[in-house]
């Protein structure tokens, strides 16, 4: 089996999973690169997970080819894929201390007992664990565990490292602090990883691209800038990062804008997809692109609350057709501005941070 | 177990007082008759020794005692490797699966003890059903001898004792995170290695519950020696009944039923010690 590209370690082609008449995967195709760090996001029941488990052969396509490492595993069991996985709620032995569970991948490889100690011992450091080693799991906290699952996933060098939301049972503050520790690992020893999200925030810092999962297919790939400045769907424009939208009516195309119709304002929105004059799409603005004036040209609007965030305000309006939308300014220029609650204002934005999308679809 | 905020304004002793009647019962209908049996084998027909120097010197009895111990001791294993599988597809399978399989392993417990096992004898007998089939295709040319022996006892007793080994089984492997053998195989375990390295010693609380469970319960046996053995699989609990009965011998049954009763504490104390009875009591 030949890969595309040399540099290709993991490809999905045409991937599927059927669950009685339910698709739960359907034509998943894509490829992770030696050393990137690939996330799949998206709601839950959207098929990522349940790819991972393909990829680590604990379920089997119903279709579809995988090939890591240049090699079709269809046949290849859990076992022999050379593959490290993080479970999100650990996994680890709870009979067993937390050198033997570290040392256990060593041992189902059999590794010389002197290489596998200095190897265990080597990759509790790495997790900030080098005292913890006698303990039981049951006797660490929830991020320790999931570090100890770490260096377990990673002392014996997969060439691939599958991650199922290994932060979803942690708190906030504690994920974030992970977050940081998954991407220097990653960096500093250069793996391969493949990291399963419903946190488009988490996704958006740790990966360098993007796969978005929905109803089984994948809406987009990128990088996290791609995902949020060029969605390529409704539905990716909604469920990565905040965005404001609005049905409008086409009047136009002029190269890369459509002039458009909102609540009576004409306005100017990127074009990526062909519609013709007449007909309706959907707008999608984030709220950190949008701007606010007592009058002038723009859409009209009701600012019905401000809300206070420190260094920002978040201003909640109310469009002509009852549409909530919200805009973000920062503090000074909020301030400047001088709106309050019960103000009417005109909001307008630059037509590349504009996009549109079929109606009716997602 | 959490502590839970008392939301009640019920003085400590309210649920020591719910139980009071269940413990009177217990009393009176328990401790107070089994004390007195074995208080005879110190006291009947006179004070002393007496009954326990003639279990002794009469190897009849000690034969019985140790056939009790064999066949229990046989029985266990059995009824372990039959009930795992099915523990297992308890604790790890469908809502479905789990509902059925309840449903299964509790059948032959509503049915009575006496029925199933007279059901057993025409099953098991020489022109029964079984070998009747068996030799029609011709796996076999005389029926084989299934009862009124060993393997008629031990078939008898291992399908009565299997709900016994099968929950705490399943108690025991509902507590198993169902990732951590995908998570062994993912580290190169194989199945088998997978199965003896995790599975199996998280599982091991249960398995020693039900052993435990299956061998204690199977000591006392009584209707299946009686009704699916020969005489070579007489039991302690049928020689009890026969002094009884039979030979109106109290002090003889009481010394019996202490020796019955102390093996049954000495094992319960070693499993203590081994896997704490918090194991099985859970």
């Amino acid at each position: 089996m030949t890969t595309p590209n040399p540099g290709t370690l993991l490809e999905l082609r045409g991937i599927r999973k059927q669950y009685g008449r339910h698709a739960a995967v359907d034509d998943v195709s894509l490829e992770l690169r030696q050393g990137e760090f690939l996330t799949f996001l998206g709601p839950s029941g959207s098929g990522k997970t349940t790819t991972l488990m393909m990829v680590a052969g604990l379920q089997q396509p119903d279709d579809g080819a995988i090939i890591l490492a240049g090699r079709s595993v269809d046949r290849v069991p859990p076992y022999r894929r050379d593959i490290g996985m993080v479970f999100q709620h650990y996994a680890l032995f709870p009979h067993m201390t937390v050198r033997r569970n570290v040392a256990f991948p060593l041992e189902m490889r059999s590794t010389p007992k002197a290489e596998a100690e200095r190897l265990v011992s080597a990759a509790l450091a790495m997790v900030g664990l080098p005292d913890h080693g006698d303990r039981m799991p049951r006797q660490l906290s929830g991020g320790q565990q999931q570090r100890v699952a770490l260096a377990r996933a990673m002392v014996y060098r997969p060439a691939l490292l599958l991650m199922d939301e290994p932060l979803g049972a942690l708190d906030k503050s504690l994920r974030e602090q992970l977050q940081m520790e998954i991407k220097r690992l990653h960096r500093e020893q250069r793996m391969s990883v493949l990291y399963v999200t419903h946190d488009q925030s988490e996704a958006l810092t740790m990966s360098d691209r993007i796969a978005v999962f929905n109803e089984g297919r994948i809406e987009q790939i990128g990088t996290p800038s791609d995902l949020y400045e060029r969605p390529a769907t409704r539905f990716v424009a909604g469920f990565v990062g905040e965005t404001n939208f609005v049905s409008a009516v086409v009047l136009g195309q002029e190269d890369n804008t459509y002039r458009v119709s909102v609540a009576g304002a004409p306005m100017a929105v990127s074009a990526r997809f062909v519609t013709a004059p007449g007909s309706t799409a959907m707008i999608a603005v984030r709220p950190e692109r949008i701007q606010l004036r007592r009058d002038g040209e723009g859409v009209p609007a009701e600012l019905v609350d401000l809300i206070y965030l420190g260094n920002a305000r978040r201003f909640v309006l109310r469009l002509a057709g009852g549409e909530e939308w919200t805009a973000l300014m920062q503090a000074d220029a909020a301030e400047e501005s001088g709106l309050h609650p019960g103000d009417a204002v005109r909001l307008s934005w630059q037509a590349h941070h504009a996009a549109a999308f079929p109606a009716g679809g997602h | 177990m959490e502590a839970r905020p008392s939301h009640s304004r019920a003085p400590d002793w309210a649920p020591w007082a719910l139980l009071l009647p269940s413990l009177l019962v217990m009393l009176v209908a328990f401790v107070l008759p089994v004390g007195m049996l074995l208080a005879r084998a110190f006291t009947q027909p006179e004070p002393g020794w007496q009954n326990f120097v003639l279990l002794w010197e009469r190897p009849v009895y000690l034969q019985v005692l140790w056939n009790t111990v064999l066949i229990s001791a046989a029985a266990t294993p059995v009824a372990l490797l039959l009930g795992y599988p099915v523990a297992h597809a308890m604790a790890h399978g469908s809502a479905r699966t789990r509902r059925l399989l309840t449903f299964l392993v509790l059948v032959p417990f509503w049915t009575s003890l006496l029925v199933r096992s007279f059901a057993t004898v025409i099953l098991l007998q020489r022109r029964g059903p079984l070998n009747t089939l068996l030799m029609n295709i011709g796996l076999i040319d005389a029926p084989l001898p299934l009862i009124y022996n060993l393997t008629g006892v031990l078939l008898g007793a291992v399908q009565t004792l299997l709900p016994f080994v099968i929950f705490p089984l399943y108690s025991s492997m509902k507590r198993i995170d169902p990732s951590l053998v995908p998570a062994a195989l993912t580290m190169g375990a194989g199945p088998v290695r997978a199965f003896l390295r995790v599975y199996l010693p998280l599982s091991l609380p249960g398995l020693m519950a039900g052993a435990t469970f299956v061998f204690i319960s199977m000591l006392g046996y009584f209707v299946i020696p009686a009704l699916l053995g020969g005489p070579r699989q007489t039991m302690v609990g049928q020689l009890i009944q026969d002094q009884i009965s039979q030979l109106g011998s109290w002090g003889v049954a009481g010394a019996l039923s202490f020796i019955l009763l102390a093996i049954t504490a000495i094992l319960l104390s070693v499993l203590n010690k081994l896997v704490g009875l918090k194991a099985v009591a859970r």
